[in-house]
Parts: C-alpha cells; structure tokens; sequence
C-alpha cells in the first residue's frame, strides 16, 4: 500500500467562519460564469417573452419566428467561422466582402451551369481565406490589417466582376441552385437547415475534438500551445480558411436567396458577425468562447431587428442605436462579471 | 533533458540565423521606416512623366483638399494606435458631428460648429471611458459606438441629406487664404498641434508609454485612465472636425453616407505611415505621408482611367506589402 500525502487544499476547521466566505464566493463566481456563458440566451428569452406579450401573435407565430430564423441564418453562417477565429485569438474581417463577392461570383457562374455556380464562389472565397490564414499563421502578419486588405480586395474583385456593380446578375430560377435559397425540407427553408448544420457541426468540432481544442489553446497562449505541440500555424490557416469558406457558402445561399448577385451587399456584416459573437460571451482577447452563445447572439440580434420593425412608428434607424446600446450593455455586463470571476 | 537540449540547440540555430540576417535586417528596418515616403517619392515620379497636367496647381490643390479629411481622422487614429487602442467610431463621429452642425446652422454657423465638435468630443468620451474606466477592449467599444452612433446621426438628421447653405461654412469648404484652401491650412495646423504634442510634451510620453507597456506605465506613475481618455476624445473631435470640412466642401449633410468606411482609411494611412498597430509609437509625419500616398494611388489610377475596383485592389495590395515590410522589425 503506498501512502500519499494529502496536502490540506482548505484551510484547518478552526478557520470555518472564513472557509464559510469562501464558498460563498466561490459559488457566486460560477454563478457569474454561468451568466457569462449563458448571458446572451436569458437576454433572448426575455426580449421574446416581452415582444410576445406586447405584440401577441404577430411577433410570436411560428411564420414571424420562421422568418427570424431565415433572416438570421446567413449572419449565423459568417458567425461561426468568425467564432473559431476569435476564440483563436484573431479577427476577420473581409467576411462582409467575401460575401458579397461569392454572391456575385455564384450569380456570374450560374450562366454556365449548376456546378460552376457552386464551385466557383466557394473556391474563390475558400482561397482568399486561405490567403488570409497563410499570411497571418506563416508570415505573422497582424490579423486587422490582413483582412482589412482582403476586404478591400474582395469588394474589389466583386466589383469588377459586375462592371463596376452597374451589372446585376441574375439566376435563372428554373436552375436547381436556387432550391439552396428558396427550397425547403420538411417545410423548413433551406438556409435555415444549413446554418442549424453549420452551428451542430461548429459545436461538435469546437468542444469534441482535437483541433476545436487546440483552437481554444491558440486562443489562450499561442506560445504556450506551440510547446505542447500543436501545429499552431497549420490550425490558425485552417481557422481563417473555414472562415472564408462559411462566408462564401452563404453569399451563395444569399444569391440563390435573391437569384441575383450584388456586389453591395454584406458592407459592416463583420462588425454584425463580430458583435454577434461577443454578445454570445466569447471573449475577444481569445482563449474562451461558444458557440451556442454566437447561436444566441445571432437570434438576438435578428430578433430585435424584427421588434423594432414591427413598433411601426420608430424608424429604422433606431435600430443600429438600439444595436450599438445592446453591444455596450452586454459588454459592460460580460466585463463586471468576469472581474467577479477572477476574485 | 532532451527537451532542454533541443531547445538550447533551436536557441543556438536561431541566434546564427539572426546574426546572418543583421545586415539584412538594417536594410528592411530602414524601408520599414523610410518605406513610405520612398513610395511616395516614387508615386509623384510616376505621375510627373506618365500622367498629364499632374504638375498643375489646380491639380496640386485638389489632391491635398482632397486628401484633408484622411488625414486629420488619421492623425487623431494615429494617438489611439499609440496606446495600442483603435478607435472605429470615427465615420460615425463624422456623419454625427455633420447632422448636428446641419440642425444648428439656424443659430449661427459658429454656434453650429461648437456643438458639432462638442457632439464628437461626447463620443469620444463614451469610448474613452468605456476603455479607461471599465477595461473594454478598444475595438469592441468603439464598434459599438460606430453602429450606435450612424444610427444616432440618422436619427438627428432624420435619415435625411440636408443641403447646407452658409457664407461661412462656404468659405471654409471652398475659400482659400495666399493660394492655399482653407481646409489645408486647418489640416496643417492639426499636424503641427499632434506633431507637438508627440513630441514635445508630457502627454505625448505617457501616450507612448502606455502603448509600450500598459501595466508598466501605471506602476511607473502615469495617469493611464486620463491619458486614455484625453487620446479618445482628441481621436473623436478630430473626427467631428473632418466632418464639418466634409460637409462645408459638398454643402451638404448626408449622414448616411459621409464618413462611412473613413476608419478602415485612416487606420490604414497610418499603418502604412509605420506606426506599428501593436502601440508604443506615433509618427506624424509618415501617417501624413501614408494619407497622400493612398490618395495618390487612387488619383493616379482614375486619371488613367482604371476603375474603383481594381484601385481597391491595388490598394489592398499596398497595405500587405507595407506591413509585410514592417513585420520584420517586430520578429
């Protein structure tokens, strides 16, 4: 029998009065975890709750909660790639671009048949992600500026595509592209059941496996991570790659949506997808985050577009006020209680 | 043990390495500085032989009116990077500060401007205390002000463009004093006021310090949450003050559009001008040079008829290679 030493973690039983201090305080720091965690899925359920009782069924059908849906599934898409990227301690912000660049890409490409409609988009944005992921994992450029340019560039690109964005291009809706925008299954809109794949697929991947983990641990320390071993600068190109990719698919699912590509769209969509994710709890030093909170934080958003457009009076500028309070608010709150966690 | 003994041989392989690099480091350190008014120098060179009538004045003039609102946000953005913060509110600022002066123009253009420099300096206080005082990541506070604060200007305007007509503001945007444009002249005098301040004051030290070492700097006694502040709010009426040269140039108020995307131009101005995003500096005069050298870029590829998008293009192309170039000093 080997005997092993306790060390006493807690202090001795004369000291209970403070050990009693310090369990209350223990237990009010996962308390203060739990709503950082959970924080943006309370807010949400109150807001339904609220525009519920104040609107009846105009806000609370399962059309009205359909449509919040379908209106949240393309931010939702940009989301959770932007999620991996903060949580591994990054930023992107060509997603905007990119987005719009695919929808003009998907919407040129359908001229020439279903596969190249598909494929060319997600090509192209899956490259320029890549381009931002080699930049920054293997040249160790700064992340802001790096997207920055790849955002001007793909606005560029998808400029000059569509002469100037004076060309529109439209899909011709009898080509089966469109089905990805205006199809359903099981009488759910499509884009709907492709982001909900892309949040399951983001969740496993984030807490079930190798690579969700190391992203984490990239996040916290990079340095720490490469000691470890893990083959940081191979994962942060993978990030920014997936990243790129997730905003192509849903250009894509935006153009066949519309069934035509326009190079104007998606402008300030990465300070959306940015603001979605941090509403959702995920820090943005990096290290710590969710993807169920980034779910959260996209319905949230989406949800308080869909009040104010229904209090008819208030225009719809009020909207980005309310927005940019929301933002501080959950911020501040995310703050406090995170202070309240390192105690 | 064996881990040791690979690390101290990668130490080893890397010191070798580094010592074969110095000569070469030197070069790429100095083009890291110096890079951007060689860009330029190249630029105008280019422009003198291929483009015609670039050496006018008239066109002298229009490239530096035109490049005057850039420039001031730039300067202002170059104080916030110093700290290493970032201030993304500053479009906003603009279209806010552009809305009120269109709303109290009836009581006199001066009044006008007061208020509209007062409404950014607010801003610039809601950003600079959320960073200061409750620890808000730069770019997370400033975001939300930039979506709160476009939304607050359409609000004042009521989503409206508002024509502006005002013998002052008129003067302002289109007068000129020996030649010079007016809107220049208050450009210069921005750059001299930032110049000084970075370089010949208290508060350009601690604006320094605090981007080199945040928690060093408050140990070593420097009023980090007022520094903070101060940079923020500078950042924001600077933003207001580009904003009413915006809007006496086009004699109009337009919030829904003016400003819009500035941040993402004057951020990059001072990139390219060599002030490293990661803080603990400022340079005047290369953000100046960096704001020019981007203008100039599109000026030079519209006057040969090159459309915004492949400018966009070759714009992005530009940040890369600048910052590429920096990168090395930083490794």
């Amino acid at each position: 029998m080997s005997t092993v030493v306790r060390v006493p973690d807690r202090p001795p039983p004369a000291m209970t009065s403070l050990d009693e201090a310090e369990r209350a305080a223990t237990r009010r720091e996962r308390l203060a975890g739990t709503l950082q965690r959970n924080g943006a899925f309370v807010v949400l359920v109150i807001v339904a709750l609220l525009a519920s009782l104040l609107f009846g069924t105009s806000f609370a059908s399962t059309d009205n909660f359909l449509n919040v849906l379908e209106a949240s599934s393309f931010l939702g898409l940009v989301a959770v790639g932007m999620t991996f990227v903060i949580i591994g301690g990054g930023i992107d912000l060509s997603v905007g671009s990119m987005l719009a660049l695919s929808a003009v890409l998907a919407a040129y490409g359908s001229q020439y048949g279903i596969v190249v409609a598909v494929a060319l988009p997600l090509a192209i944005c899956g490259l320029l992600g890549l381009l931002n992921g080699v930049l920054i994992a293997r040249a160790g450029m700064p992340p802001f500026i790096v997207t920055l340019a790849t955002l001007l560039f793909a606005r560029g690109l998808a400029f000059a595509v569509s002469n100037e964005g004076n060309k529109i291009f439209h899909i011709d809706e009898t080509l089966a592209v469109i089905w990805l925008g205006q199809g359903s299954i099981l009488g759910i809109r499509v884009p709907i059941v492709i982001a909900g794949l892309a949040f399951a697929l983001g969740w496993l991947v984030l807490t079930r496996t190798r690579y969700g983990i190391s992203v984490t641990a990239i996040g916290s320390s990079e340095d720490a991570a490469r000691l470890m071993g893990v083959p940081v600068a191979r994962f942060k190109t993978v990030m920014y790659f997936v990243s790129g990719l997730l905003a192509g698919l849903a250009g894509l699912l935006v153009a066949a949506r519309s069934s035509s590509g326009q190079s104007t769209i998606g402008t300030g969509l990465e300070l959306q997808a940015i603001a979605a994710v941090v509403i959702g709890g995920t820090l943005l030093t990096g290290g710590s985050g969710s993807i169920a909170g980034t779910l959260a934080g996209v319905l949230l958003l989406n949800v308080i577009n869909n009040v104010i457009n229904q209090v008819g009076t208030l225009s719809s500028y009020y909207q980005q006020v309310v927005s940019g309070v929301f933002l501080i608010t959950v911020v501040l709150v995310q703050r406090y209680l995170s202070r309240e966690q390192r105690l | 043990m064996r881990s040791t003994a690979a690390a101290v041989a990668m130490t080893i392989t890397e010191l070798a390495a580094r010592r074969r690099l110095h000569s070469r480091t030197e070069v790429s350190a100095w083009i890291a500085d110096n890079g951007v008014y060689l860009g330029l120098l190249l630029l105008v060179l280019v422009n003198l032989v291929l483009t015609p009538r670039f050496a006018d004045l008239d066109n002298i003039r229009l490239q530096f009116v035109q490049v005057v609102p850039v420039a001031v946000i730039a300067l202002g953005m170059a104080l916030v990077i110093g700290t290493e913060g970032i201030d993304l509110s500053v479009g906003s600022v603009m279209a806010i500060s552009s809305a009120l002066l269109a709303l109290y123009l009836g009581y006199g253009p001066l009044v006008a401007i007061a208020i509209a420099l007062a409404g950014g300096a607010l801003v610039g206080m809601v950003n600079g205390l959320l960073v200061s005082r409750f620890g808000i990541q730069p770019i997370v506070a400033t975001l939300a002000l930039l979506v709160g604060g476009r939304g607050l200007a359409l609000v004042i305007a009521q989503g409206r463009l508002t024509e502006v007509f005002d013998p002052t503001l008129g003067w302002i945007g289109s007068g000129q004093v020996l030649g010079i444009p007016i809107v220049v002249l208050v450009a210069g005098a921005v750059a001299l006021f930032v110049t000084i301040l970075v370089a010949r004051t208290t508060f350009g030290r601690y604006v320094v310090a605090i981007g080199g070492n945040p928690g060093a700097s408050f140990l070593a006694g420097v009023p980090v949450r007022r520094t903070l502040l101060s940079v923020y709010i500078l950042s924001a009426l600077f933003a207001a003050l580009a904003g009413i040269i915006q809007t006496s140039r086009l004699s109009a108020a337009d919030p829904s559009f003016v400003g819009s995307l500035i941040e993402l131009s004057a951020i990059t101005a001072v990139v390219v001008g060599g002030t490293p995003l990661t803080g603990g500096r400022v340079r005047v005069l290369g953000t100046l040079a960096g704001a020019l050298l981007m203008q100039l870029i599109s000026a030079t590829l519209i006057s040969h008829n090159l459309p915004d998008s492949s400018t966009r293009m070759v714009q992005a192309v530009i940040i890369l290679g600048a910052v590429y170039i920096q990168r090395d000093r930083s490794a």
